[in-house]
């Protein structure tokens, strides 16, 4: 295994670098992934002897949980660093950090950051690989898989789909992984909200642009409905809560309006009563669980395809031969 | 590129022995001079212009041919980051950077620390120029004490101490009153208020321009808005009441067009603007590359077309580096964390040979004159013309000298160009301040 012949190339920083073919390869190989997780014994020697650290300078529950579940079913040694536990949180500078990693040998880096770009920047200064579990408003590549592998078990294809992610776009990387990815994959893309949380020129991605839930309704086959961060209001983007639900809230009663049965994808976590009410967030076209479930598969995956794993060999891997 | 002094720091007291510089493309935009002369040069001015001079008992002749002999270069907005960030720039490593780019004299801007806002401050900056013994240091004293933007500085004192202009650089002044007590109470001593033109409300989080790039890297804009209101404020407020307004490195296509109309309507009001702003884009972002970040952020095309032509026509007096040092390891972080600016003195009149005038956008004598005639004339600076009795500042111009952009040869003590690797075609053969060359090329 070496990084050379990984078929993604050294890193993942985000899915706007990668062709839609290598993205297939990638939602291709976590269909085997899947069943480890459905194991009793749900572990597999496919990065035995492997270092994985996990730099998060963020705070994060869901992504850290799903990459440490997904590094050690594929069994390899894993170590969490957390900002405020670190000596981050004394002035030294992402790049000593990296670099301090560097020294002590590991393999990949798997890392959360408040920057955009943060990613990237240890990408182009460490040999290790560096897969990017968000970085600032940019991307969040394996959210974005994750999601389309959700919405490709969902609908058979992608292509053709209608997808519309509604709500903060203006400081979502889960938006901008998800409108490179789909658009890769030939599905159609929009994005709702409140103009203030619409970035300047996002029509020119590629995306149609909605400010009333009501049109991306009627348009859409699937509905990613964004997290509100309450620090949004704070910033005056939008006046509050209860207005956004009023006006930007996915609800039953909206979607009763929708002239086919729309399936409802959220990153989690939820803010219930806010961008989607508990009805829709528990009802029958909400797959939030299975995109959960789907995330230790997707990142399976990437680890394996970093390591230099052969997208064909996945379900010869799984069976623990290497 | 390597750098010879040919006297050392001090030297500046002694007068220097005449100088006669022969057969040169004389090019004096002051005057619309352009013709092959030779110049002497005694006691620190401009003694003769003419064909065949005799060289004065002990003068030194210096061979021109092939050369564009023009008024020292000016640069009015340059940061020298001494006192306070010296691990950055310095003065004497400032004013040699300034030197070695064929600038006879710059403007330090005052947001050090401590701010320029006494007249013993504006006196350190003289003192530290004179010692450095390369190019003019010309003191830009603050407005606001602190650059707080809460009460206006001794601006008197300031003027007697040696200060040209004020400005609160680095801060725009948010509070429309100070800037209209500012342009009021600094007309009396006839400076010019300069004025950093943004909206800290409109551009609030913004690491770049704001458009598709910025959308695309997922990085907060500031968008063109910001600029513009600020400018039109500046021009209103300086047309309430008659002072002299400076607007600092503009870079949007409606603040040019909104100098214009003002200039026209009998403002008195001028503008610079950056070589970078004539000629990146905001594409120059792409891969996070903090080495194009700044403030004002680099724009679009339109812009950058706007602001060519706004420096063509006069609407924009003159160019300007914003000359921006920063210590490696600051620019070496993520982009929101990255420090703005880049450092100018050494490309800047490389990059407007090359690509403003090599490629058409103007003709030689309009970018001399907004290098050396126009700031002269828009920060009221001694200079910027070759007439007899003006100062002996002269810039030595190759036009013919193709060099590579080394941000690692820099005089400056920082190297945080865009510009790295460049290939440029014409620049500085030798700089000559008071009649003495304190900078010259040389393999």
């Amino acid at each position: 295994m070496t990084r050379e012949r990984s078929s993604l190339g050294k890193d993942l920083v985000g899915l706007e670098p990668l062709d839609g073919d290598q993205i297939r390869s990638i939602l291709d190989t976590a269909e085997p992934f899947k069943e480890i997780s459905e194991r009793t014994i749900k572990k597999v020697p496919v990065l035995r002897g492997k270092t994985i650290v996990n730099l998060f300078f963020e705070a994060s529950t869901r992504t850290r949980v799903s990459f440490e579940f997904a590094e050690k079913r594929l069994s390899a040694d894993t170590v969490n660093i957390s900002a405020t536990a670190s000596s981050v949180s004394k002035g030294e500078t992402l790049v000593d950090t990296a670099r301090n990693l560097e020294a002590m040998r590991i393999d990949m880096v798997v890392i959360r950051h408040w920057a955009s770009g943060a990613a990237r920047f240890l990408a182009e200064r460490i040999p290790s690989t560096v897969i990017n579990a968000g970085d600032g408003a940019h991307e969040h590549p394996t959210q974005g898989l994750l999601d389309l592998l959700t919405l490709r078990d969902h609908f058979g294809k992608i292509e053709g789909l209608k997808v519309c992610i509604v709500g903060d776009i203006v400081h979502s990387r889960v938006a901008r992984s998800n409108i490179f990815g789909l658009l890769k994959l030939g599905a159609q893309v929009a994005v709702c909200g409140p103009p203030t949380l619409l970035p300047r020129g996002i029509e020119r991605l590629g995306v149609e642009r909605f400010v009333r839930l009501e049109e991306a309704i009627q348009w859409a086959d699937a509905l990613n409905v964004l997290r509100l961060q309450l620090e949004r209001m704070e910033g005056g983007f939008v006046p509050s809560l209860r207005e956004y639900n009023r006006v930007y809230g996915v609800s039953t009663r909206r979607l009763e309006a929708a002239p086919r049965e729309l399936l409802i994808l959220h990153p989690g976590p939820m803010n219930r009563g806010v961008e989607i009410d508990s009805d829709v967030a528990d009802g029958d076209h909400s797959v939030v669980l299975r995109q959960v479930t789907n995330g230790v598969a997707v990142r399976m995956a990437v680890l394996y395809l970093l390591s230099g794993g052969d997208p064909a060999s996945a379900e010869a891997a799984k069976g623990g031969q290497e | 590129m390597t750098a010879r002094w040919t006297e050392g720091p001090d030297s500046v007291a002694v007068a220097p022995r005449p100088l006669v510089i022969r057969g040169g493309r004389v090019l004096d935009p002051s005057r619309g001079l352009d013709a092959v002369l030779d110049v002497l040069l005694v006691g620190g001015s401009v003694a003769e212009l003419g064909s065949g001079l005799t060289a004065p008992d002990g003068a030194d002749v210096r061979d021109a041919s092939g050369l564009i002999v023009t008024p020292g270069l000016i640069d009015v907005h340059v940061h020298l980051r001494e006192p306070g960030a010296e691990h950055k720039e310095t003065i004497e490593s400032g004013a040699r950077a300034a030197a070695a780019g064929g600038f006879t004299a710059v403007c330090a801007m005052p947001n050090t620390d401590p701010v320029i806002d006494d007249p013993a401050a504006v006196g350190f900056v003289l003192a530290a120029g004179r010692r450095a013994g390369a190019a003019r240091v010309y003191p830009v004293g603050a407005i606001s004490s602190g650059q707080n933007g809460q009460r206006l500085t001794p601006v008197g004192e300031l003027v007697d101490a040696g200060a040209v202009a004020i400005t609160d650089d680095g801060n725009p002044v948010m509070d429309s009153g100070l800037m209209r007590r500012a342009l009021e109470y600094a007309s009396a001593f006839g400076i010019p208020v300069s004025d950093h033109p943004e909206d800290l409300g409109l551009s609030r989080g913004g690491v770049m321009n704001e458009g598709v790039v910025s959308t695309r890297l997922g990085l907060r804009g500031k968008p063109n808005a910001a600029e513009d209101v600020h400018i039109v404020r500046d021009l209103l407020v300086a047309e309430e009441t008659g002072g002299h307004i400076h607007i600092q490195h503009v870079s949007t296509r409606y603040g040019v067009d909104a100098i214009r109309r003002a200039k026209a309507r009998g403002v008195r009001v001028t503008a610079e603007v950056t070589p970078h702003h004539l000629i990146l884009t905001e594409e120059a972002v792409e891969g996070y590359r903090t080495e194009a970040k700044m403030n004002p952020p680099l724009r679009t095309q339109e812009d950058v077309d706007a602001v060519r032509a706004g420096l063509v026509d006069g609407t924009l007096d003159t160019l300007a580096t914003d000359h921006a040092p920063h210590h490696y390891d600051e620019k070496e972080r993520a982009f929101d964390d990255a420090p703005n600016g880049i450092v100018g003195l050494e490309t800047s009149l490389g990059l407007v040979l090359t690509e403003l005038v090599g490629r058409g956008v103007m003709d030689i004598t309009t970018a001399i004159h907004r290098m050396s005639t126009g700031p002269a004339q828009a920060m009221g600076l001694p200079g910027g013309t070759l007439a007899v009795g003006s100062p002996a500042d002269v810039t030595l111009i190759d036009p013919k000298r193709a060099w590579t952009v080394d941000p690692a040869a820099f005089l400056s003590k920082s190297a945080n160009t865009p510009f790295g690797g460049w290939e440029l075609t014409g620049g500085p053969a030798a700089t000559i301040v008071g009649g003495r060359v304190v900078w010259e090329w040389g393999p």
